[in-house]
């Protein structure tokens, strides 16, 4: 007596094309750039605000797949997507390019120290970072003429350092998304 | 989480740390590359305006589509803290009453001195009019430069050095034109000088911003501290680029030397943004500083 396993094949045939596969490169690369370029782009949106509260979300979905994904970013990447910031943000044109340039040596002099961290410390060294380079930020806006007082940066750094956990997820989300295509 | 570091090697091989060590020099040397051209841009603030300019036009028509959008998003993002303020009702309630009872004085303040003024001055100077009217389509939200995008550009006779003002005050100057947008200092930079002067007595006076949505206003005369809460502040037309009595702010409290004040026009709801003449043509010669330099026009006493 004989039984077909016909049946069953062509069941399997429709996930064949999905199991096994080859993943994308172009959206395992693109989709984390992409993803930093937009951040950059939301000062763009219709958005307007009397004082500096918008978190750096360039900077922050930035920090996020670097802290997420760390070997992801080669080191020299802070370069042309702090450039690509700069053009957008309104502040001194190279400010950000520095700032995220020196960001990547910082977290890659970090991860040679603390190789192993857990959620909180990660959050931790993002709320440094985030808070130095909006310091940062406007102490190179200083060089070209009248500074605001420094106070009036705290409401954007607190609000910034309380949506990395929402960035983060949302990197995470972005990160399945690239490596399951 | 578990480094899966592919750039970082372990270990003792000569080949992978070289690796490494050239990524350090590589980003070390990207990092110099980007303190140059921001030692460059704050010489000379205008150089990289092309990029900008470049990066503003592509994105115009992004900031065009969603502009219905706005009010909206202004109410849940600009007012946030407004409603977190005004946790109650009834303060919000007080809130609006006293907004309008200073908006009933101010227009009244106003309408008697810009009598009493022509009458004075035999006003040489009339109202000449707008350039042209446009809107705000965005800011720099994150960032302490406060600038923002104004959706027409060198298209309608816009230049570098004219006022913008709204229906309820003056909103700031254009500083860099682009063929379809401008991009727009507002009066709360702190790079933003204005001569002002009180509505009610002329009282002269220099206005600045604080970056954080408030001007602060000192006295040209020092030594006296003539404002009182709820004093309403007008441009003076000292130094010829605003036209006098422009509304610019509402004294909040006083300070040391001179008042903390709010600018009576809001940019996140200003229905329309009206791009003034610049008020005396010699004001145009100022104009050949770079555009992020503030202008030499401290009121005269």
């Amino acid at each position: 007596m004989k039984v077909s396993i016909a049946p069953r094949r062509r069941a399997s045939a429709g996930y064949r094309s999905r199991l096994n596969r080859e993943q994308s490169r172009l959206s395992m690369l693109a989709i984390p750039i992409i993803s930093v370029l937009l951040g950059s782009m939301v000062t763009t949106l219709p958005i307007i605000t009397t004082q500096a509260i918008l978190p750096p979300l360039g900077l922050m979905i930035f920090l996020s797949w670097r802290l997420l994904r760390p070997g992801f970013w080669p080191m020299w990447s802070g370069l042309p997507l702090g450039l690509f910031d700069d053009i957008f943000s309104g502040s001194p044109f190279g400010s950000a390019a520095l700032i995220w340039s020196l960001m990547m040596i910082a977290l890659e002099l970090i991860d040679s120290r603390a190789v192993w961290r857990d959620y909180l410390q990660d959050w931790l060294v993002a709320a440094i970072i985030i808070a130095l380079s909006i310091v940062g930020g406007w102490f190179f806006l200083g060089l070209s003429g009248a500074k605001p007082h420094l106070e009036t940066l705290a409401p954007q750094i607190i609000l910034s350092i309380f949506c990395y956990p929402l960035i983060v997820r949302l990197v995470s989300r972005l990160d399945s998304w690239r490596l399951a295509t | 989480m578990a480094p899966s570091h592919k750039n970082r090697p372990r270990g003792f091989s000569r080949k992978a740390q070289y690796g490494l060590f050239a990524t350090y020099v590589l980003t070390i040397a990207g990092a110099i590359f980007a303190g140059l051209l921001l030692i460059i841009s704050v010489i000379d603030p205008t150089g990289f305006s092309a990029l900008r300019i470049i990066g503003t036009e592509i994105t115009a028509p992004i900031a065009r589509l969603f502009d219905s959008l706005r009010r909206s998003a202004n109410d849940l993002g600009g007012n946030t803290s407004a409603y977190l303020d005004a946790a109650s009702k009834n303060r919000a309630l007080e809130k609006q009453v006293k907004k309008n009872r200073i908006r009933l004085i101010e227009a009244t303040a106003i309408k008697l001195e810009n009598k009493r003024l022509r009458g004075l001055l035999k006003l040489k100077h009339e109202e000449t009019g707008h350039i042209a009217i446009g809107r705000l389509i965005s800011s720099s939200a994150a960032s302490s430069r406060r600038l923002a995008t104004l959706s027409i550009g060198a298209n309608f006779g816009i230049r570098s050095g004219q006022p913008v003002r709204g229906p309820d005050g003056l909103i700031g100057r254009v500083i860099e034109t682009g063929p379809t947008t401008a991009r727009v200092l507002l009066i709360t930079d702190a790079n933003s000088p204005v001569p002002v002067m009180r509505a009610k007595d002329g009282t002269p006076a220099s206005g600045e911003g604080l970056s954080n949505g408030l001007v602060i206003i000192r006295p040209v005369n020092l030594g006296l501290n003539p404002f009182k809460i709820g004093d309403i502040i007008v441009t003076s037309g000292n130094g010829g680029l605003f036209r006098p009595n422009i509304p610019y702010a509402i004294v909040l409290r006083k300070t040391a030397d001179g008042a903390i004040a709010r600018p009576l026009a809001t940019p996140a709801t200003s229905p329309y943004a009206m791009v003034l003449p610049i008020y005396e043509e010699y004001a145009l010669a100022t104009q050949a500083q770079p555009a992020d330099q503030p202008i030499a026009n401290e009121p005269i006493p």
